[in-house]
């Protein structure tokens, strides 16, 4: 009897932990990633490459024509010479299309493209309404203390960015 | 069963010895510079990488630009790109995986004297800068 009465105490907490586990809101099991959360992509040369200056941007921040744009001129990559080998760079701009903003692969990129005019193709993440939107609290003199350095720099407040977390828990604006 | 254990044994001695033959290591880059340069490893000058490593040039917004700027003043003290990322100290004697894969080491030349110095660096030019460096403690 007392047998039975502690695997029914084990039964409804298995039971009640799992149902708990699988409703909480969770990015990744939203299946593409969420609002905040980046899908987990791989792709050894874009992580390679693109990370070497700054981090490697997702491709779901930029629509596609921007990314062409950007990958045909490397070797003046905002006023730096970021030139890749031709298959290197022919690798990493077809991940980039396949996963951009208006790929539909992502949550964040169909919040990037809203409203984003069919044939921008900005250059800058933060030059979008999205960026701007999401950013509108913060002050100029903040994006320019030297800790942070250039609004380019996500990693400066965004603690995970490298693991492609965004959401507001995860921030902490340096001083 | 011998035999398989044999040539399994042989493919993986190949094995070995291709990875050995990409490994470089910045005495045999600057061997291959020198070469390269048509001259013998002992015509290259460390004082010649101090000053290629030091020497301001025009950049951009007319601010100066040097390998320093980026690099800082001390190669075995990690430097800063200008979006604000790390770099990893440029000098061996810091850290142990520069100047040990040439196809790295070219990509950062081609892209680096063209930001600093408007042209590619000349094979001289990147025996010296190897030697230097290597010298650095």
């Amino acid at each position: 009897m007392n047998y039975f009465l502690r695997g029914i105490g084990v039964l409804t907490t298995v039971g009640v932990v799992s149902v708990l586990a699988f409703s909480l809101p969770s990015g990744e099991a939203r299946g593409d990633g969420g609002d905040y959360v980046l899908p987990r992509l791989k792709n050894k040369n874009w992580q390679q490459e693109c990370s070497s200056c700054h981090i490697a941007y997702a491709p779901a921040f930029l629509p596609r024509a921007s990314w062409r744009r950007l990958m045909g001129d490397l070797d003046r990559h905002f006023g730096e010479n970021a030139s890749l080998d031709p298959a290197i760079q022919a690798d990493i701009l077809k991940f980039l299309e396949a996963n951009a903003a208006d790929s539909g692969t992502s949550q964040m990129g169909r919040r990037v493209m809203q409203g984003m005019d069919a044939k921008a193709a900005p250059l800058r993440l933060t030059e979008t309404r999205w960026f701007a939107h999401k950013h509108d609290e913060v002050r100029p003199a903040t994006w320019s203390r030297k800790s942070v350095g250039s609004a380019a720099n996500c990693a400066a407040c965004h603690q995970k960015a490298e693991q492609g977390l965004f959401d507001d828990d995860s921030v902490r604006i340096p001083k | 069963m011998t035999k398989r254990f044999f040539l399994g044994g042989l493919a993986m001695l190949g094995m070995a010895s291709a990875v050995a033959l990409a490994a470089e290591t910045p005495a045999s880059l600057m061997a291959r510079y020198a070469q390269e340069a048509g001259i013998p490893v002992s015509a290259l000058s460390a004082a010649r990488g101090d000053a290629l490593y030091r020497t301001d040039h025009p950049g951009r917004n007319a601010q100066p630009v040097s390998c320093a700027s980026c690099h800082t003043k001390s190669p075995t003290q990690p430097g800063q790109t200008r979006v604000g990322k790390r770099i990893e100290p440029l000098a061996p004697a810091a850290n142990r995986e520069r100047f040990t894969d040439a196809a790295k080491v070219e990509k950062w030349f081609r892209r680096n004297c063209q930001d600093v110095l408007q042209r590619e660096c000349s094979a001289q030019e990147k025996g010296d800068f190897i030697f230097w460096l290597s010298q650095v403690k």
